[in-house]
């Protein structure tokens, strides 16, 4: 297998011996530099109508990383009872991921990685260099900068990416920790518009591949999976489902469904037909009983 | 004396450090980094940090996002 780190799961299914595994199968953590997480769902905090309805959300989805953004204090809100969403987070015990969104310059997500990292105390980021507010897509050339910048400075990078296996490649060898192309456009619920681009990254890097942007729903997270994605970072599709917290209980099913059936390895497709029930022995009717189905 | 604070003016005593304008804000330190003057001031220094007139504050904390 050739995710030495982001598949370790499938490399000891694919030594085992033939129905060994079941039940009492045990996935892998998800390894991500120093970080270990047990879900390979990762979540966003956006867009929910309130803070006790992301905590039902996130609880509900299985995730233990979830995604946040940097943000001027707004020095007029009163307090949130309950906690703020830091302190809701940290009480949760979840490993926060702090995004860089909002920057559309290499300058502007180095200073965001920084601020975030003085809050947390943690090198891990989620880079995100946008090229323009209208369609949200990432520029390539600002990310693959701050990208190298940020490992130069010791940032665990999760680089989302647009879906260019050449783009992933380089960003590997920037010292990316993780490459997580975009399905399709942020928060437009597309889910994966060009799976074959998907299949060469997952063929051509080693690092953890997560799909990260674009999933509408259960069977693309699923699919993502059986492609052989380390991992999926959803938010929208979640906090906007008319039931966010049922739809982060499918999610997580989901994610776990296209995990166990990329590791227990799919059939080749193939054009015909192929009798699952024995072609011999068949019994012939009586000449009275006419014919049966 | 006056400082601007995420955009804003505010009037503060002379000499005021960093530390005692996140309790004047009724901010948890553990959950804000501080940049002044386009610097950032990290934690450790919020208690000797005495801030000068005019300068420039801004303060960031984690709100939701995807």
């Amino acid at each position: 297998m050739q995710h030495s780190t982001g598949t370790p799961g499938a490399a000891d299914a694919a030594q085992a011996p033939r129905g060994t595994l079941g039940e009492d199968w045990r996935d892998e953590d998800l390894v991500l530099g120093r970080f270990r997480l047990r879900s390979r769902l990762l979540v966003g905090t956006g867009k929910y109508a309130s803070l006790e309805e992301s905590d039902q959300a996130l609880a509900a989805s299985g995730s233990d990383c979830v995604t946040v953004a940097l943000r001027r204090i707004d020095l007029h809100a009163p307090p949130p009872p309950g906690g703020s969403l830091l302190e809701r987070l940290r009480r949760g015990g979840y490993t926060i991921l702090p995004n860089t969104a909002g920057c559309y310059t290499a300058a502007d997500a180095v200073r965001t990685s920084v601020l975030a990292r003085e809050i947390l105390g943690t090198e891990l980021v989620k880079l995100e260099v946008l090229g323009d507010p209208r369609t949200l897509l990432p520029d390539p050339v600002e990310t693959l900068v701050a990208t190298k910048e940020l490992v130069a400075q010791g940032f665990c990078v999760l680089v989302y990416a647009s879906d260019d296996p050449i783009l992933a490649k380089r960003l590997e060898q920037a010292g990316a920790t993780s490459v997580m192309p975009a399905g399709s456009p942020i928060g437009s619920g597309q889910g994966i518009l060009n799976p074959n681009n998907l299949r060469i990254i997952l063929e051509s890097v080693q690092v953890p591949v997560i799909v990260d942007a674009g999933l509408g729903t259960a069977s693309d997270v699923a699919f993502a999976m059986e492609l052989g994605a380390a991992g999926v970072l959803l938010n929208t599709a979640i906090a906007g489902a008319r039931q966010p917290v049922l739809m982060a209980r499918s999610m997580r099913l989901a994610c776990e469904a296209g995990r166990a059936a990329y590791v227990a390895g799919r059939i080749p497709k193939r054009l015909h037909a192929s009798a699952s029930s024995p072609l011999d022995g068949v019994s012939p009717s009586s000449p009275s009983g006419g014919s049966r189905g | 004396m006056k400082i601007i604070v995420n955009g804003e003016e505010r009037e503060i005593a002379p000499g005021t450090t960093l530390e005692q304008l996140l309790l004047l804000l009724g901010l948890d330190r553990g959950s804000v980094a501080i940049e002044v003057n386009g610097a950032l001031v990290s934690r450790s220094r919020y208690a000797e940090r005495a801030l000068q007139p005019e300068e420039r504050l801004e303060i960031v904390t984690f709100v939701g996002g995807g």
